[in-house]
């Protein structure tokens, strides 16, 4: 018995964490991120950044992000690279401008999405009938859309009331808002009773569930629509084919061309919508107003691995920083705290896999952001993160660099771990050979 | 021969007819007229000054084009010469104000090895992720841009802004006799980075056709099987070609700062490494290619300066250069697959005309 008997594997992390269920991994590694969040709350004395405010006002604006990124999913999973989606975005918002000052904020999100998706036909043309470079055409598109929104923009907007050359007049009425009846209240008592960390989770809970816009509302539904849509429905299948080997697609009979064009559709409307989300909440168009969101749509894409959730979760990371920084200065220390009580478990967790390299690396990091927390002026590096030395405002051009700096950092420890659909961004052309 | 002309021109002239039928179009639907805005257009550009001030702009795309056709060679795609080159700038701007007492060619030579020093050292870094790392380089370069803005906006306000000056947010200005030289040509002064220019890209294409970099360079853009093959490392190629993109890209605000602006403020022009990725995707990473490219965008750009007075939005020059682009780009394809198609047909008629000529072989047997 004992020679024929396999070895048992050996338990490496990654198999223990196969034995559970996903949704379970997922669920704990939720609850454990709330967990570092209460502590940081807690130790950095800022109730904000667990507020329900504070998520709430992340919810907010990480949709336009969340939309670009699935936008990216889509047109990536079928093999399209989309770096057009900055410009689709920025169609969306001229579009929804011009028809939310006249027809309000329903047709707003509306012509946004059909702004969008103009210009995805663009690109899918472009790429898929045409056979031009993923990333030319999108640099392109990028560059035509800004021409394309001033020109409208100075053309339609010139002498209107409230409005300029780069300013449409106001989106005419508010977008209603919604709060989930009874579960709202619960949170809300929950986390008045100030419970470390089950008061925390209300507070997400309650921030997600209050005075929500119904186009958040729609945002927020889109994702497990996507999840379905693209792993369990044939549509996705076949659409998940072309991206990851469109010649087997093509000799089952998937209409290669025809998956890739309705993807990148897709893919601009859903950009464009973002966009429009962008000019409700500022309640009207402004030049620039998409001020690279699409690009980090795209990150967050990445980051989540190419999956809905994933791209939920990168978006909502970026709009959790965005809102903090809008706060206050001890919300965006105590994020810091967070980052580097979250460098500290991802050094454990490297250490555990026997990746001590990466580990230390890690670790050091964490050092540098508890040191960054701390902010003794008369140590060496003196107030370079903060406004000044007695100051504990750190410096607004620090928390913008910061999503960017993140998604380099992610990049650069997990791309071994990533994976893009095979054929993503090759020009695929009916009957090639491989 | 001729025919290979033929398709090399067919792609720029239906860019230029679509992307002036569009901008007639959009013009029209916005209730002008399309002849009179282009004729007024026409007429502005239309003299010894404008030339002048065409080619002045010409330099500053051409050299971020060549700094973008660098890596597209090799299909790799540095968007981040933006960023590259506005730290650059900034530093070296900075380092040029700190030398003041240096003479001005000294000066000049300090700013230019500064700025070269720190686009290829900031373009160093994607080229390390993507080796080392595997990191795609269009997102991290998209990153870093982001990124660069920050830390500019940070060393200007915090360490390097000239406090003399209230309202703008500038560095101190370069001593006058470190100012690259103007000429005045009918009516207007023709900077002397022109001919830094047209050096950089003499530069370029001794690289690209006469060196053996350029040519593992080429080969690993177009095949880098072959590439690999024949002893070329393809990490070190990658490395060390978007370090020079970078390099040259430091270069690209050198045009504006020793020429026009003497100083980095912030009212430094901010998108030239995009207008560089379109003059290059526009020129088709070609030295002559990317020049009329630059040339092109500039000459819309100083053309529709004039269409305000004429009561025409003057952001229709950013349409016709936009579609230019997008219409270039697809035409280029188009021809080169028509091209290739010819050239198949081309084959099957020799073969089919040889096979006539030989019929006796089948009808023996």
């Amino acid at each position: 018995m004992s020679t024929t008997t396999l070895a048992p594997s050996p338990a490496t992390p990654a198999r223990v964490l196969k034995t559970f269920p996903r949704w379970a991994v997922m669920g704990f590694g939720g609850l454990f991120v709330m967990f570092l969040l209460s502590i940081a709350a807690e130790v950095a004395d800022a109730p904000d950044l667990t507020s329900s405010g504070a998520f709430g006002a992340a919810l907010r604006l990480a949709v336009p992000i969340g939309m670009a990124g699935l936008g990216g999913l889509y047109a990536e999973r079928a093999g399209v690279v989309n770096i057009g989606l900055e410009g689709m975005m920025t169609m969306g918002t001229w579009m929804a401008g011009w028809a939310g000052w006249h027809w309000g904020p329903w047709a707003a999100l509306v012509a946004g999405a059909i702004g969008g998706l103009m210009f995805g036909v663009l690109h899918a043309l472009a790429t898929v009938t045409f056979g031009v470079n993923h990333i030319v055409s999108g640099v392109a598109i990028n560059i035509l859309a800004v021409g394309v929104t001033r020109f409208l923009a100075e053309q339609l907007f010139t002498g209107e009331q409230g409005a300029s050359a780069s300013l449409s007049p106001p989106v005419s009425g508010d977008m209603p808002q919604f709060s989930v009846p009874l579960l709202s209240d619960l949170f809300g008592w929950l986390e008045d009773q100030d419970w470390f960390f089950i008061s925390d989770v209300a507070g997400f809970l309650k921030g997600i569930t209050t005075d929500l816009s119904w186009a958040t509302v729609i945002a927020m539904v889109l994702f497990p629509i996507t999840g379905y849509l693209l792993w369990r429905t044939a549509f996705g299948l076949r659409l998940r084919s072309c991206g990851e080997r469109p010649s087997a697609a093509d000799s089952l009979g998937v209409p290669v061309y025809r998956m890739k064009y309705v993807a990148v559709m897709i893919s601009g409307s859903l950009a464009g919508f973002g966009g429009a989300t962008l000019v409700l909440q500022a309640g009207q168009f402004r030049e620039g107003q998409t001020a690279n969101r699409g690009f980090l749509g795209l990150a967050a894409l990445i980051f989540g691995n190419w999956r809905p959730g994933g791209v939920a979760a990168g978006a909502g990371l970026f709009g959790y920083a965005d809102a903090l920084q809008l706060r206050s200065d001890e919300a965006v220390r105590g994020l810091v705290l967070f980052g580097a009580l979250a460098l500290v478990s991802a050094a454990l967790f490297f250490l555990w896999q026997r990746r001590t390299r990466t580990a230390a690396i890690l670790g050091g990091l964490a050092v540098v952001a508890y040191l960054a927390y701390l902010n003794r002026p008369d140590w060496f590096w003196g107030a370079w993160l903060y406004e000044s030395a007695d100051s504990l405002t750190i410096d607004t051009r620090i928390v913008f660099m910061t999503p960017y700096l993140v998604t380099l950092l992610v990049l650069s420890f997990a791309s071994q771990r990533l994976r893009m659909p095979a054929a993503d961004g090759l020009v695929w052309r009916k009957g090639q050979v491989e | 021969m001729k025919r290979k002309l033929t398709y090399a021109l067919a792609a720029p002239a239906l860019a230029a007819v679509v992307s002036l039928a569009v901008g007639a179009v959009a013009l029209l639907l916005a209730g002008h007229s399309p002849a009179e805005a282009y004729k007024a257009m026409w007429q502005y550009v239309d003299s010894l000054d404008s030339l002048v001030n065409v080619l002045n702009r010409t330099a500053w795309y051409y050299v971020a084009g060549v700094a973008v056709a660098i890596g597209f060679k090799m299909n790799l795609f540095n968007i981040g010469v933006d960023g590259q080159y506005r730290l650059a700038a900034l530093l070296a701007a900075a380092l040029g104000a700190a030398l003041s007492d240096l003479p001005g060619f000294l000066i000049i030579i300090c700013v230019l090895l500064c700025s070269m020093v720190v686009g290829g050292a900031y373009a160093a870094i994607p080229g390390l992720l993507k080796v080392k790392r595997g990191v795609n380089e269009v997102v991290s370069t998209i990153m870093l841009n982001s990124i660069a803005t920050g830390i500019t906006a940070l060393l200007l306000a915090r360490y390097l802004r000239d406090e003399s000056v209230e309202l703008v947010r500038t560095t101190e200005p370069l001593p006058e006799k470190a100012w690259l030289p103007t000429w005045e040509i009918g009516g207007a002064e023709l900077q002397a980075w022109v001919f830094f220019a047209v050096a950089i890209g003499i530069g370029f294409y001794i690289l690209l056709q006469r060196m053996r970099f350029g040519y593992d360079l080429r080969m690993s853009g177009q095949n880098p099987a072959a590439a690999k093959a024949s002893g070329v490392d393809p990490n070190a190629m990658v490395l060390k070609t978007i370090i020079l993109s970078g390099v040259v890209a430091g270069l690209i605000g050198m045009g504006p700062l020793l020429n026009e602006f003497h100083a980095f403020a912030d009212q430094f022009p901010t998108t030239l490494g995009f207008t560089g990725i379109s003059v290059a995707l526009l020129g088709r990473n070609n030295p002559i290619g990317i020049a009329i490219g630059a040339f092109v965008f500039a000459f819309i750009e100083r053309a529709s300066q004039i269409l305000n007075s004429v009561g025409v939005p003057q952001s229709i020059g950013r349409i016709l250069q936009g579609t230019i682009l997008i219409v270039a780009v697809i035409a280029f394809e188009v021809v080169k697959r028509y091209a290739a198609a010819a050239e198949v047909r081309d084959a099957a008629a020799k073969a089919q005309s040889r096979h006539d000529a030989a019929p006796a072989l089948g009808a023996t047997a």
